[in-house]
């Protein structure tokens, strides 16, 4: 029964691994217990990036990056372009629920302690990611050239110049000049399309290596269970049984990703003009909100120092400590870990009241 | 996440022995099928780049007549592609399309030849637009001129 398939599979299997990877995938295994749902949160966040990928890709064919043609070309996706809107609401939906599921598998690797010994690197390569994740969201967020992407972008730009002696060359770095123009729209147009997606591709690949490397945690109450008990450890195969109930839980999300684009179409604004007030009420993308609107309730001078200094100092060790978080967790001499749960707690809270806070507020 | 309790009954039928098995693997795959072609049609469509506006009826101001001498001619903006209004030597305005009809060049009018000529691949065509000689194969779609006052008209023939 050698037939001409048989033949090019025998072909390529002399010249490609295809076997000894089928080998694996049959043999890797994925553990399953109570908080087994919460792994999901991570594929999740991968698939909307491939959905940012896809449709990013899509908007290049016509999105024109320019002051002058930059708010007309995503006008002429939007009211020209055969489901032009349907592919933009689903990149700008897609992008917001991608942020948002970074978040939550962060906090739920953090909650579930995932990130101990030996999967440190797996945790700071996931928390350079959501970085990146928050960089292109800011990025992308100019590129319509609308009134609020405009002032966002200059706010946005302003905060880090406030930092003393590198300030200054960073925000003309973003900026590619002294105010907010054409030059800044190409520059993050540029980082958008071309340094973000290189860093991101490196970094995710990192990512999954290491998960592969290491196989997936179990919560350290499960694993002490299962040691004590043997009999109790259960396990699924990651082909097809994991795969599948992870597409699964894929083709709904991009059913959802369809009609919440569908039913709520995102918005393009009025064409950006640099020399109009900025509009009452202007606010950033809701995950930067939380900062918005910390430094907006910082009095100017907190003990005789700058209250927008302090804020940013802040948000700065928060970030480093996010980034080493699995370097300060130790059981001996402190019981840290209860510590950083506690921690972890008080900030997820410190996010939802401010962003609440930053959205009712006029 | 634990086994089905009738997969040792099922294991002892082939698939195809089950008809409500059958009946749910249809359902179940034509609906994605349905699903998944419902997502890449949209995509398809985006693919295909809209038609820009057409000019329709309207007129297109090809020149003023202070700009016109006899045989000459003018290369203007007519919509999205350039036309081409040439005044022969009798003073009368001739109007058409200056997409040469074989692979797309721009024409001109040649004075010396008293016919518009390709540079691309040396067509011909003479000055009510029809081929005359070298590749191209369909004349060159004339318009209809209309002069008011100093300025001269130029206008898809609208169908009889």
């Amino acid at each position: 029964m050698a037939g001409p398939v048989a033949s090019v599979r025998a072909w390529f299997d002399e010249r490609f691994p295809l076997d000894d990877l089928k080998a694996l995938a049959q043999k890797k295994k994925v553990p399953v217990h109570r908080y087994s749902y919460w792994y999901f949160l991570g594929g999740m966040t991968l698939f909307l990036f491939g959905v940012q990928v896809l449709t990013g890709a899509l908007l290049l064919l016509y999105y024109r990056p320019g002051a002058d043609e930059a708010f007309e070309s995503v006008q002429f996706i939007m009211t020209q372009v055969q489901f032009g809107w349907l592919i933009r609401s689903v990149h700008s939906w897609s992008a917001n629920l991608l942020v948002f599921m970074a978040f939550a598998h962060l906090f739920s690797v953090l909650f579930l302690r995932s990130y101990r010994k030996p999967r440190e690197l797996t945790w700071v390569s996931g928390v350079l990611l959501l970085f990146l994740m928050l960089g292109f969201g800011f990025s992308g967020y100019l590129l319509p050239w609308n009134t609020l992407s405009y002032f966002a972008t200059k706010v946005g730009t302003e905060i880090p110049a406030q930092i003393p002696i590198i300030g200054r060359p960073v925000l003309l770095f973003l900026r590619g000049g002294e105010d907010i123009t054409g030059s800044t729209l190409t520059r993050l147009y540029g980082f958008h399309i071309a340094i973000l997606p290189a860093l991101a591709t490196v970094l995710i690949g990192v990512h999954l290596a290491l998960i592969q490397w290491f196989g997936m945690s179990v919560p350290p109450g499960v694993e002490a269970k299962w040691q004590a008990i043997p009999e109790d450890r259960k396990e699924i195969r990651f082909f097809p049984n994991f795969v599948l109930r992870e597409l699964m839980a894929w083709y709904v999300a991009l059913g959802l990703l369809g009609a919440l684009a569908a039913l709520f179409p995102w918005g393009l604004g009025v064409k950006a003009d640099p020399f109009a007030s900025a509009p009452a009420g202007i606010k950033p993308e809701w995950y930067f909100l939380f900062m918005f609107q910390t430094l907006k309730v910082i009095p100017a001078k907190v003990l005789g120092m700058d209250g927008e200094m302090l804020g940013i100092l802040a948000f700065g060790v928060v970030g480093a400590v996010a980034l080493l978080l699995p370097f300060l967790d130790r059981e001996k001499p402190f019981k840290t870990r209860r510590w950083i749960t506690g921690l972890a707690c008080v900030f997820l809270g410190y996010m939802a009241v401010m962003t609440v806070d930053g959205w009712v507020a006029k | 996440m634990s086994s089905a309790p009738d997969t040792s009954a099922a294991a002892k039928l082939a698939p195809a022995d089950l008809p409500r098995r059958r009946f749910v693997n249809i359902l179940l795959g034509t609906g994605l099928l349905a699903s998944a072609a419902s997502f890449l049609y949209p995509v398809l469509r985006y693919l295909v780049p809209p038609k820009l506006p057409d000019l329709g009826g309207d007129a297109v101001l090809a020149a003023r007549l202070s700009e016109m001498k006899p045989n000459t001619a003018k290369t203007f903006r007519f919509g999205t592609r350039p036309g081409l209004l040439v005044e022969t030597s009798a003073g009368e305005y001739r109007a058409m399309s200056a997409t040469c009809t074989h692979l797309g060049c721009t024409v001109q009018y040649r004075p010396d030849l008293r016919e518009i000529w390709c540079a691309c691949h040396n067509g011909m065509y003479d000055l009510n637009g029809r081929n005359i000689s070298g590749p191209p194969p369909r004349p060159l779609e004339a318009f209809e001129v209309q002069v008011r006052g100093d300025e001269i008209f130029v206008r898809r023939k609208q169908e009889a």
